[in-house]
């Protein structure tokens, strides 16, 4: 059973294509996240960033500013687009495959960052913070976005 | 590393030194990192969309991250493991490359 029930709320339709069975709420908000981000991207020392650019090499600075100036600006082009593509789609009733990994990586980024500032560790577990805590509501929002992740991973793994 | 020409010897530029060209056979491996926020179904799946792996091959490489905190998941000529590294990169992976030992 899946972690929202009975009901898979992504499904891989014959045609290849994937239904999106999800809340106006949820596409709201799903809706209003890459806007946000885009906008941290705006500014690189954020250190909510840290995660989205590892170095390549370690210990070789001279290769990894090249690495750098060879790479970043795709990188961010490319998380830029899959950015996009869930702001845009986040409203369809279906969606493509290639649509559909753009949502996986937009979210997956979306949680690198929310994970980067609550500074996750594995043995982590927001269910024991107090009832007042003040990052609870970023608690909720990373753990929604990791079901729903795991929503999209089942419907394209159907497709590997 | 590229060796610096030494001007009292100049027979040395001509032949190229022999730790260099040995250097530059060795492979260079991609090792990707445990991190505490990508999901081990995530990584799996990018190991496989990424090589091609099968589930039980792309799983195998997933837990040794998990469990032995780093794995070597691809090698190859320094510019393909670069480009395997910028696609890790691209889909959030904490990778990084080394020369094999």
């Amino acid at each position: 059973m899946s972690p929202f029930g009975p009901t898979p709320k992504i499904k891989r339709t014959r045609r290849g294509t994937y239904q999106l069975r999800l809340d106006d709420d949820e596409r709201t908000l799903l809706a209003a996240l890459p806007g946000q981000l885009r906008a941290l991207l705006g500014e690189p020392g954020d250190p909510g960033l840290r995660r989205l650019n590892p170095p390549a090499y370690i210990g070789d600075p001279d290769l990894e500013r090249e690495y750098r100036s060879l790479m970043g600006d795709d990188l961010l082009k490319s998380r830029l687009e899959a950015l996009e593509v869930l702001e845009d789609t986040a409203a369809a009733d279906e969606v493509d495959e290639e649509q559909l990994v753009g949502w996986l990586r937009a979210i997956n980024d979306l949680r690198l960052v929310l994970g980067t500032r609550l500074d996750v560790s594995e043995e982590d577990d927001p269910m024991l913070l107090p009832p007042d805590d003040p990052t609870l509501p970023l608690w909720a929002l990373y753990q929604y976005l990791g079901l729903l992740q795991e929503q999209v991973i089942d419907a394209l793994s159907a497709a590997l | 590393m590229e060796a610096v020409p030494q001007a009292s010897a100049p027979s040395t530029l001509d032949r190229p030194d022999v730790d260099d060209v040995l250097a530059a056979d060795r492979p260079w491996i991609v090792v990707v990192w445990n991190d505490p926020i990508n999901l081990m179904s995530y990584v799996t799946y990018v190991f496989q969309k990424l090589f091609g792996y099968s589930k039980d091959k792309a799983t195998a490489l997933m837990l040794d991250v998990h469990h032995k905190g780093r794995a070597v998941v691809s090698s190859g000529p320094r510019e393909k493991a670069e480009l395997d590294v910028f696609r890790l990169h691209e889909h959030g992976l904490w990778a990084t490359m080394e020369h094999s030992e």
